[in-house]
């Protein structure tokens, strides 16, 4: 794609290092402004530099202090950060209480650390995309680090973490007993669980539970008498379940914090590290990059067809008059739907026909 | 406004200030919850700011409003240093500065005077606050 005109001004004040533009394009990657792609598709090549790491949790368990905490260890690292942070919008008005930043105090005047709040803005599977293209921005800008937070609760998060290199997820002391471990999907997608709070009563046992879960994950049929007649001592299963483990494999680590007071922050900026590092060595950060773009075009390629089947649904008298004539028993959803599309498998067809020849 | 129109459309972002020494925000948690419900996104300073951070949050969130609530007296002191951060970063242009809290009337002029977009005082009715907020929010190509 070309850039034109005030994108290509805007672009290049982006990577100019200008704080205004990068604000802006960030706020046209939110609106999908007309020429938010063209902008997302020239900064692209300008990516790839930032470590991307995803923070999620239960609301109160402490993200907002801990990134605040996390920022500041990395500006006395000199490395420059970037953070993202999503906060629920009313399905109702569409409005929002970005609160977030009121906990950023750590950074005050320090515009090498960049914070934008974003609201979910009501979408299903958009704001993940807009969350991805932001974090371009960021990338591109030249920030060391972006930081993504976002409250776990549903799809929607874990949508978003996806498009981090690392996935921290954090947990409070109490926060439920082990069967919420169980059952929370958000568990699964952690590379560094996170109790934050640690000096809160029952952290211990927490701490105890998340070490569980992670064992069990890495080994579901670690402990099952499965019934089978297999290596007879124990130090013989021992030594085969080592040799079947995938050497390369990340551990996943649990990290105590106390956010408030910066406890434990140099521990988890070194484990996160770690994480990088195991990334990069295992060449594992390009086949996540590779997933995550595949995705990405599916995305864009879904909601590129979609819109122009609902110009093919407006050229048939739009949706009410179809769903009219299936609820007069004149045709069925499958006909109906089989219509719409033939324009367009028609074209496809067309094209590829013309390709053979 | 449809699901639709919010995806396609645009969304106005209010950041809503407390600036300086007073710590009464009774008012400014009302405008914020006001301004949620008419569909705004809204970040919130929280107390005790300093110009420059509200610069720095101005800017870098790209609001289209910003609210500041003064009553401790000292927004001849403090609403000028904003002004000019925001011309530093050349946000000044598109971004409709209010004020709100006490503010006598002989200094409302040099507020207006000098970029503020309305003052309101004490008691102004929050629809009139919204509806200013829709008519006069600068337009952005």
């Amino acid at each position: 794609m070309t850039v034109t005109g005030t994108e290509s001004s805007l672009v290049d004040d982006l990577l100019d290092g200008k704080h205004r533009a990068l604000a802006r394009v960030i706020t046209k990657i939110e609106n999908r402004s007309p020429g938010y792609r063209d902008i997302v598709s020239a900064l692209h090549t300008h990516t790839g530099t930032a470590d991307v790491i995803g923070i999620t949790g239960s609301p109160g368990a402490g993200k907002s202090t801990l990134v605040d905490k996390l920022a500041k260890s990395y500006r006395d690292r000199d490395e420059t950060v970037g953070v993202i942070a999503v906060d629920p919008s009313s399905p109702y008005t569409g409005g929002a209480v970005l609160g977030d930043r009121i906990r950023m105090a750590s950074n005050v005047g320090d515009m090498d650390v960049f914070f934008r709040s974003m609201s979910a803005r009501g979408t299903l599977g958009g704001l993940s995309t807009a969350t991805a293209d932001a974090v371009k921005a960021l990338d591109a800008f030249g920030k060391d680090k972006v930081i993504i937070e976002t409250v776990g609760a549903g799809q929607n998060e874990v949508d978003i973490v996806k498009t981090a290199d690392t996935v921290c997820v954090l947990v409070q002391p109490g926060s439920g007993d082990d069967v919420q471990m169980l059952k929370a999907g958000i568990l699964e997608i952690g590379d560094v669980f996170v109790v934050n709070k640690a000096d809160m009563d029952g952290a211990e046992r927490t701490v105890a539970e998340l070490e569980e879960m992670i064992h069990m994950r890495e080994n579901p049929a670690a402990g099952l008498d499965t019934g089978h007649h297999g290596p007879v001592d124990e130090e013989e299963m021992a030594e085969v379940a080592l040799d079947e483990e995938d050497e390369e494999a990340w551990d996943a680590r649990v990290v105590e914090t106390v956010a408030t007071d910066a406890t434990g922050v140099d521990e988890l900026i070194d484990t996160l590290g770690d994480h990088a590092d195991w990334l990069h060595e295992t060449g594992r950060i390009d086949e996540r990059a590779r997933t995550r773009y595949a995705e990405e075009i599916r995305q864009l390629v879904r909601a590129d067809t979609a819109g122009l089947l609902e110009d093919v649904i407006e050229s048939r008298g739009g949706i009410e008059a179809l769903a009219d004539r299936v609820l007069a028993r004149e045709t069925d959803p499958y006909t109906v739907a089989d219509e719409l599309v033939e324009p367009v498998r028609e074209c496809v067809r067309e094209r590829d026909g013309d390709e053979d020849d | 406004m449809s699901t639709q129109e919010r995806e396609t459309g645009r969304q106005i972002r209010c950041l809503i200030a407390k600036v300086g020494l007073d710590g009464h925000d009774r008012g400014a948690h009302v405008i914020s919850r006001a301004f949620r419900d008419a569909g705004f996104e809204v970040i919130y300073s929280g107390l005790h700011r300093a110009p420059d951070e509200i610069v720095q949050a101005a800017v870098q969130e790209d609001v289209d409003v910003l609210g500041i609530s003064i009553l401790s007296g000292a927004h001849n002191t403090l609403v000028p240093k904003i002004v000019d951060g925001l011309k530093e970063y050349d946000a000044f242009e598109d971004t409709l500065i209010l004020v709100g809290g006490i503010i006598p009337d002989d200094d409302r002029e040099d507020l207006l005077e000098m970029g503020v977009g309305a003052v309101f005082g004490p008691g102004t009715p929050m629809e009139e606050t919204i509806e200013f907020v829709r008519e006069n929010v600068h337009d952005r190509e």
